[in-house]
C-alpha cells in the first residue's frame, strides 16, 4: 500500500466534515472516491494534501507519515493536488502555468523534460503554449490544470471534480486520458467525482462517502454492479 | 518652452509617485494590505541613506543602503507584525480592516521613533549633480540634469523589476502567489517567503521614491516633512488609478499623476497644490473605478 489513511478526522469550525475516514491504496491503482454533495470528499482531498489540517488520524504515504505537513513540502514528496474547479491561474500563460508546477525543482533541463512530455500527452496545450490560459475552453483549462501537476513528477496525484462543467465527449476525454496517465506513469490515483458512474468505469477500486465517513469499499466494477450503490449514487 | 517644462516636471515627479505606487501594488499583491505605512519606511530609508551619506559623502552609496536598509525594515514588518496580526485578528468583523487600521499606527509610531533618534529638526542630502536648468538656445530649462537622472535610474530599476517579475521563477512564484495562493501553494510555491520578499520589493522601491522626492525637492526633510505625506497621497493615489494590482498601471498611474498636476499648477493655478490630486483621484474612479488599465490588463504585469 503506497497511500494509507487511518482515522482521518476534519472539522470545518464546529462541523464534522470527514469523520473517521479509513482508506488504503496500492501503488499505481487508480480509487474513485464518489458521494453526494456535501459527503466531505474534497475536504478528504484537501487534507491529503496539507490544504486543510486534520482534527485527528494519520496519513501515511511511502511509509512516512504526513499528518498535516504543509502542501508545499507534499509536492516535493511527489503528491501533486488538482483542486477543484480547473485549478489554472487566468492571469499566466499556458507555459507559465505549467513551469509553475516544476518550479520548485530548480533544474532547467528536467523542467524543459517534463514540458515536452506534457505537449506530448496534450498537444493543444503546445498549440497555445504562449497564451494567456484565461482564453482556454473548459476542456483544455482541466488539461492544463493535469499538466501542471504532471509538471512536478507527482507519484500519488490527487484529482477533485476534473469534470466539471464539461461537455460529455471531453469529459470522456479527462478520464481516458487520466486512465492512461495511471498505467503509463505508474501513478497512484485519487479521483473525487460526481460523475461516479464515469469515475467507477476507469477506476481499479471505489470508495463511497456519505455524510463524511466510508460507506462501501470495493473493486469499482463490484460497486457499479451493486444495486444499493446504483440506486444511490449511479441514478438507475 | 514653459509647456516642455511643465510636461517635464511632470514626469519627473510622475516617475518618483511611480515608485511609490509600485510599493503600494507590490504589497497590495503579495498580502491584500493597503500599507499606509510605505511613507514612514520612505522617510526611515532616507534616514539611513543620510547616515551614508554623512559617513561615506557618497550618495551613490547611499542609495544602495537606503533600499536594503528599506527592504530589510519591511520585510521584519511583514514577518513580525502583519502576520501576528493576521493570525490573531482573522475572525470577527474587523478583520478585513485590522492589517490596515495597523499599517496607519505603523506610520505614527514610525515617524515618533525617529524624532527620537534623530530630533524634529530637518536634516539634508546635497543632490549628487547639479539641480540647475540645462539651458537650450539661451533659454533655462526647469528640467536638470538632477532631473533627468531621476528619470534614468527609476527607468533602470523598472526594466529590472520586469525581468524580475517576467523572465525569472522567482517572478513566476511572486505572480502565482498574487493571483492564486492556493495554487501556488499546490505547486510548491513558499508563499509565506514569497509574500515577504513581495513586501522587501517594496521597501527597497519606496526607499528610492524617498530619497528622490527629498533631493528633487529642497534637499531638506524632518519626521514631519511634507513632502512624505503629499509622496504617501500621491503614490496611492497613482497606485489606484492604475488598478492597485498592477505593476504597470502604478506606473502609468504615477506618469498620469504627475504630468497632470504639473499642467493643473500651471496652467490653472498653483493654489491647487494639495487638493489636485485628490480631484484627479475622484475623477478617474467616477470614469473608470478599475482604474487605467482595467481589470483584465490590470493584472498582469
Amino acid at each position: 500500500m503506497s497511500l494509507n489513511v487511518s482515522n482521518l478526522t476534519v472539522h470545518h469550525g464546529a462541523i464534522c466534515a470527514v469523520n473517521q475516514v479509513s482508506l488504503a491504496v496500492p501503488t499505481g491503482k487508480l480509487a474513485a472516491i464518489i458521494g453526494a454533495n456535501g459527503a466531505g470528499k474534497t475536504t478528504l482531498l484537501r487534507a491529503l494534501s496539507g490544504l486543510n489540517k486534520p482534527t485527528s488520524g494519520v496519513v501515511n504515504w511511502m511509509g512516512q507519515t504526513i499528518t498535516g505537513v504543509k502542501p508545499e513540502k507534499l509536492v516535493r514528496l511527489g503528491i501533486s493536488h488538482v483542486s477543484e474547479g480547473k485549478s489554472v491561474i487566468p492571469e499566466l500563460t499556458v507555459k507559465e502555468n505549467l513551469e509553475l508546477g516544476a518550479i520548485w525543482r530548480k533544474n532547467g533541463k528536467e523542467m524543459k523534460e517534463s514540458l515536452d512530455q506534457v505537449v506530448t500527452i496534450f498537444p493543444r496545450l503546445g498549440e497555445r503554449i504562449s497564451q494567456r490560459s484565461d482564453t482556454l475552453s473548459g476542456g483544455e483549462r482541466q488539461m492544463l490544470a493535469i499538466g501542471r501537476a504532471i509538471m512536478s513528477k507527482p507519484k500519488l496525484l490527487l484529482l477533485d471534480e476534473p469534470s466539471l462543467g464539461l461537455a460529455p465527449l471531453v469529459v470522456e476525454q479527462i478520464f481516458q486520458t487520466i486512465r492512461d496517465l495511471t498505467t503509463e506513469m505508474r501513478l497512484t490515483v485519487l479521483l473525487v467525482e460526481q460523475n461516479a458512474m464515469g469515475a467507477l468505469k476507469i477506476a481499479d477500486l471505489g470508495i463511497v462517502l456519505n455524510l463524511g465517513k466510508v460507506v462501501a469499499v470495493n473493486h469499482a466494477q463490484a460497486l457499479i454492479e451493486d444495486p444499493a450503490v446504483r440506486a444511490a449514487y449511479l441514478g438507475y | 518652452m514653459q509647456l516642455l517644462n511643465t510636461l517635464l516636471i511632470g514626469i519627473t515627479a510622475g516617475s518618483i509617485y511611480a515608485l511609490m505606487a509600485i510599493a503600494f501594488v507590490l504589497v497590495w499583491r503579495s498580502t491584500r494590505v493597503v500599507n499606509f505605512a510605505q511613507a514612514g519606511m520612505a522617510l526611515l530609508s532616507t534616514y539611513f541613506g543620510y547616515e551614508a551619506v554623512s559617513r561615506i559623502g557618497s550618495f551613490w552609496v547611499a542609495l544602495p543602503v537606503a533600499m536594503i536598509g528599506g527592504a530589510l525594515f519591511a520585510a521584519l514588518v511583514e514577518l513580525i507584525l502583519m502576520r501576528l496580526l493576521v493570525k490573531h485578528a482573522s475572525s470577527g468583523p474587523i478583520a478585513g480592516v485590522a492589517p490596515i487600521i495597523a499599517t496607519l499606527g505603523l506610520l505614527g509610531v514610525i515617524r515618533s521613533v525617529i524624532s527620537m533618534i534623530w530630533g524634529g529638526q530637518d536634516l539634508r542630502i546635497v543632490a549628487p549633480i547639479s539641480n540647475n536648468g540645462f539651458t537650450i538656445n539661451g533659454s533655462t530649462l526647469v528640467f536638470s540634469p538632477l532631473k533627468l537622472l531621476v528619470l534614468v535610474v527609476v527607468a533602470v530599476l523598472l526594466i529590472l523589476l520586469t525581468i524580475l517579475f517576467q523572465k525569472t521563477n522567482l517572478g513566476l512564484a511572486l505572480r502565482a502567489s498574487a493571483h492564486a495562493p492556493e495554487i501556488a501553494r499546490l505547486s510548491g510555491v513558499r508563499v509565506d517567503s514569497v509574500r515577504t520578499l513581495g513586501w522587501a520589493l517594496a521597501g527597497a522601491a519606496g526607499a528610492v521614491a524617498g530619497l528622490f522626492q527629498t533631493v528633487n525637492g529642497n534637499g531638506n526633510f524632518s519626521p514631519d516633512s511634507i513632502e512624505f505625506s503629499l509622496l504617501l497621497v500621491s503614490g496611492f493615489i497613482a497606485a489606484v488609478i492604475g488598478g492597485l494590482d498592477s505593476l504597470l498601471g502604478a506606473v502609468l498611474g504615477g506618469l498620469f499623476l504627475g504630468i497632470t498636476i504639473s499642467f493643473v499648477l500651471m496652467y490653472v493655478s498653483s493654489g491647487l497644490f494639495f487638493i489636485a490630486p485628490f480631484i484627479i483621484l475622484l475623477i478617474v474612479l467616477f470614469i473608470r473605478p478599475q482604474g487605467i488599465i482595467g481589470v483584465k490588463a490590470g493584472r498582469r504585469a
